[in-house]
Formats: structure tokens, C-alpha cells, sequence
């Protein structure tokens, strides 16, 4: 069963040195305000997870934080590069990142094959890319039936796996709507599971078409953080702050301003700052 | 006729290239410009899908990203990551991929990953994304790129997604049944696969462009179609619906911008 807790506490007892830790969320959703946490207590050799690395990779590759990452999109979405995660790539700063690179069908096969506890996936997927010949963990299997090759990729199977989400009850139960992601699948495949979520509830609302709820005895811990994916979104709480992802591209482009800003936005402050962001205009809601 | 831009008429010959019918995987940037002016024109019944998983949506402006809340709002319905790569595009569902690139090759074969060596890289890029199955598993791809030396070229450091690989029946051999790029669409001209060797070739060029302006803004000596075709301008219509769903992108984003500054 969830236990509901802080932010710091869920952090300090599910996150340690050295985890594979996935923090998803496609675009929506992101768990910003745990990241943060995970910088702040000091996390160490994490081997970071995700299909589509933006800007909380690139703080936590450029703290140096990361030890590896596994991912299939590393891009500031909409802006440009990733300045954190390249400087690493190209120049070893401010450690060297170790890089497992996939496509999306690959990672979003893998989470599933995670949850599914199937050792791997199989899919009909790198045909004629150059991917296979960099990444050792790009095989391929043999269907038994009609013998066609198929790729095949390891189950992920994260140690922890952060998530943010709209709203929880109080028996921990959590209620993810609007764009999806790999959120679900990604939290049934981790061993434990951070979710925070902007507002707990008394009784979920009837869930809307496309909403997903992960019970309660299938996360360790859930902590309430209004506010806690800003820059990115929360589908009907409030809007992503494209300006802030535009904006960001300035901060990262040189190792000190984002040094600075670590230290101004991040280790100077705490999960509660992310609130003003929850009071901003809802965003607009079908 | 009114004046217009070549980034305009990549745009509108992109979405020319759409049809009602088409079921479409949608790439940020370039395509979802020219497939939602396809949507406001003459293809008002096209499904746009985008990876993040909305399925059949009607943006009324242009996402920043590929998991905008307007995507969500606007769509028919909107599925789990997993199921949209699982069923939706490896299901063979999708009829048309739109992409874009960083480079392409005389085959369309696409690089969004690295400059320079893969484990030294001069640039890191994004990365391929949904690329790789995109360009296998739709029906037929299109591609929309400014053609400039630095994007076309003669060899690619890495191939993200596979177009017509080394050319001929390079696809049939490694058991694609789909048909990969039929069209590339760029600022100065159209170019389509030649029918046997596949290598890229320009069978149609836009109003005012000559033919060394597109020679000299390719990386490869670049082939002519025996019959080479005006491009037709853009018509009014055209004109204003994309400076209309640009002016309205442009607005949002400020808008956006400024309430979360």
C-alpha cells in the first residue's frame, strides 16, 4: 500500500547510490519538483532512464549526478539540444556519461516487457538503422512460428521509478489523465515507485476518457507537491511554461549561468516553491 | 500573385502532398506545420496522430512540442505511448509518416543522431525518436527539408532511420513490404525516387528557382527527372490559412510565455 508522505522522505528512502532510476512523463507530466529532491539529497552513479530526456536530464547529467542514461530522444522539445547532456557526451563534463541509445517502440517495448515481467521485448522495429551496430543491447530473436527476425531489447527494469500525476486519495490510489506517456508502465515495472501529485483527494473524480489509475498497493509512496511537474504541464491545472523551456537554452549553453542556477533554483530551494506554478490559470480542459 | 516565402512554399507543397484519406504520423516542426494546413484545406477529414498518443487531433495552433495539452484537447481519442507504437504504427495502421531530419542521403535515408563518430561525436543530436519504425512500418513517408549542403549530403555519419538504405531493392531484400520515402520536400524544388534506383531526383522545382541554385545547395551531384515540372505557387487560400495558423501559434506561445514568466 502507498505510504503518503513528504517529498524529502519519499526521496531519502526510495532513491539510493547507484539506482537505475526512471523519471518519466512524455512532455506532460514531469516530475520536476522530484528531480530537484533526488539533487538536493545528493544522489550519486544514477543510471537514468527515460524515453524522451528534456531538460531534468540535462540538470541532473549536469550536476553530475547520472552515470549512464538510457533513452531514444535527448532533445530540449520544440528548442533545440540538450547543452548538459552534450557537453557530457562531447566532452566528458562534468563526468563521462555512459549512453544506451534506442527508438521510442524500443523503450516504450521495454517498460512493458518491465511490467510484464518478461525478460525482453521483442518488435519489428531498427530495420536497416545503424543503431544495432552501437548498442550491444540491440539484438535480435527468431520467431518460432513463421521464423521471422524480430529486434529485441532487455526488459527495463527500473530500481525506482518518479512519477508526477493529478491527483491521489488518500488510500494512495493515483489517477494520471490527459496524455499518458509510459507512466503506468513504467511504475509496474520499477521495484519501488515515487508518485507526486498535484492535489489528494477524498475520492478520485470519475475518471475522463483517457485517464489511467494505478492503485495504491502497486506504489511505495506517493507525495502531495501542487505545482511539482512545472516547467511542464499537469492537463487541467495548468499550462506548460514554453517560455521557461525556451529560456533554458540560454541557462545550459554555458557550464557556469547553469551552475548558478542549480544553485539559486535547486539547492536553495525546496518542493513547496513549486505551488505558485499550481495557482497559475487552469489549462484549458476538454 | 502574392508574394511568398520558400519556407512557405515548402510548406504548402508538403501538405499538397497529403490527402483526405490518409491516416498520418505526424513529426514536429516542418510536418505538423504542412499537415495541418493540409487539415484547414483541402484534407479536412486526415487523421493526424502524434506519437505522444493523441489520435485524430484538430490543433488550432501549432504544438511546440509533441506532447502539447492542445494535442490532448483537440484529439478523437488519446492512447498509452506503448499502445500507440504497439498497435497503431507497428499494426500497420498508419498509411503516411511525415518526417524531417537533420541529414538525409541521395537515398532518403535520414541522421538524427550523431555528427562524427558515434562514440566521439563532433555533434550530438536528439536522437532517432520514433523514427526508426516510423520510416518501416507507415504505408509511405514523406519527407520535408530545407535543402542545403550541410543537410544534404554525400555520405551520412549514421543512419537513424533507413529510407531506400544502399538503393534498388534494398528494402524488399531486408523484408520491408512498405514503400519508405515517395517524396521529399524541400524549399527549392520536389524530389521523388527514381524508379529503379531510387536515388533521389527532382521532378519538380519552385517558381523562380533555377536549376544551380538546387545543384549547388546539394551535397551529391544532384539528379533532373527527364521532365522537370513547375511547382504551382501557392494560391491565396493557402497563404492565408498558414499565416493564419502561424500568427495563432505565435500568439499562444507568447501568451503562454508571459503568464508563466
Amino acid at each position: 500500500m502507498a505510504r503518503i508522505m513528504s517529498l524529502a522522505e519519499a526521496v531519502e528512502e526510495n532513491v539510493r547510490d547507484g539506482d537505475t532510476v526512471a523519471m518519466e512523463g512524455f512532455t506532460h507530466l514531469i516530475p520536476y519538483a522530484a528531480g530537484h529532491e533526488v539533487i538536493r539529497q545528493g544522489r550519486k552513479d544514477l543510471f537514468l532512464v527515460r524515453m524522451t530526456p528534456d531538460i531534468l536530464y540535462d540538470q541532473l547529467i549536469g550536476v553530475g549526478a547520472a552515470r549512464g542514461m538510457k533513452f531514444s530522444w535527448g532533445g530540449n522539445p520544440g528548442v533545440g539540444s540538450l547543452h548538459r547532456f552534450r557537453d557530457a557526451v562531447e566532452n566528458q563534463w562534468p563526468r563521462p556519461l555512459e549512453i544506451e541509445e534506442h527508438s521510442h517502440a524500443a523503450m516504450a517495448n521495454a517498460y512493458e516487457a518491465g511490467a510484464a515481467n518478461l525478460p525482453f521485448a521483442a518488435f519489428r522495429g531498427y530495420i536497416g538503422a545503424d543503431l544495432p551496430k552501437v548498442n550491444v543491447n540491440i539484438r535480435s530473436v527468431t520467431c518460432p512460428f513463421t521464423g521471422e527476425v524480430l529486434a529485441a531489447v532487455p526488459a527495463i527494469r527500473p530500481d525506482v521509478t518518479i512519477i508526477h500525476a493529478q491527483r491521489a486519495d488518500r488510500n494512495g490510489n493515483v489517477l494520471i489523465e490527459g496524455i499518458v506517456g509510459v507512466q503506468k508502465e513504467a511504475v509496474l515495472a520499477a521495484r519501488r515507485s515515487i508518485v507526486t501529485v498535484e492535489e489528494i483527494v477524498d475520492e478520485l473524480s470519475p475518471p475522463s476518457p483517457n485517464s489511467v489509475v494505478l492503485p495504491g498497493w502497486a506504489v511505495t509512496a506517493v507525495a502531495h507537491v501542487p505545482g511539482g511537474a512545472f516547467p511542464s504541464y499537469a492537463h487541467g491545472y495548468y499550462p506548460r511554461s514554453n517560455a521557461f523551456y525556451i529560456r533554458w537554452d540560454e541557462i545550459a549553453r554555458d557550464r557556469e549561468t547553469f551552475t548558478a542556477w542549480i544553485r539559486e533554483n535547486v539547492l536553495a530551494a525546496k518542493p513547496e516553491d513549486f505551488a505558485r506554478h499550481a495557482a497559475k490559470t487552469a489549462a484549458k480542459v476538454a | 500573385m502574392t508574394d511568398f516565402t520558400p519556407t512557405e512554399m515548402m510548406t504548402i507543397a508538403a501538405a499538397r502532398a497529403l490527402s483526405n484519406d490518409d491516416v498520418c504520423f505526424v513529426g514536429i516542426g516542418a510536418p505538423s506545420a504542412a499537415c495541418n494546413v493540409a487539415r484547414l484545406t483541402h484534407a479536412p477529414d486526415i487523421t493526424l496522430i502524434y506519437e505522444s498518443g493523441t489520435v485524430g487531433t484538430k490543433p488550432d495552433v501549432l504544438p511546440l512540442s509533441i506532447g502539447d495539452g492542445e494535442l490532448c484537447d483537440t484529439a478523437l481519442f488519446t492512447v498509452s505511448v506503448p499502445e500507440m507504437f504497439r498497435y497503431w504504427l507497428q499494426g500497420g495502421r498508419i498509411t503516411t509518416g511525415f518526417l524531417g531530419g537533420a541529414q538525409i542521403d541521395r537515398f532518403a535515408n535520414l541522421n538524427t543522431t550523431v555528427v562524427g563518430p558515434y562514440d566521439h561525436p563532433k555533434v550530438r543530436l536528439p536522437g532517432g525518436g520514433g523514427a526508426p519504425e516510423i520510416a518501416s512500418n507507415c504505408g509511405r513517408i514523406f519527407i520535408t527539408m530545407a535543402l542545403t549542403k550541410r543537410g544534404f549530403v554525400e555520405r551520412l555519419p549514421f543512419v537513424t532511420s533507413m529510407g531506400h538504405g544502399e538503393g534498388g531493392n534494398h528494402r524488399e531484400r531486408l523484408g520491408l513490404t512498405t514503400s519508405g520515402p515517395t517524396r521529399v520536400i524541400t524549399d527549392l524544388c520536389i524530389l521523388e525516387p527514381d524508379p529503379e534506383t531510387k536515388e533521389l531526383t527532382v521532378v519538380s522545382m519552385h517558381p523562380g528557382v533555377a536549376r544551380d541554385q538546387i545543384a549547388g545547395n546539394c551535397g551529391w551531384p544532384i539528379k533532373f527527372a527527364e521532365t522537370v515540372i513547375e511547382t504551382p505557387a501557392p494560391t491565396e487560400t493557402e497563404l492565408v490559412v498558414l499565416r493564419d495558423i502561424n500568427a495563432r501559434t505565435k500568439k499562444a506561445h507568447k501568451a503562454a510565455g508571459k503568464e508563466a514568466a
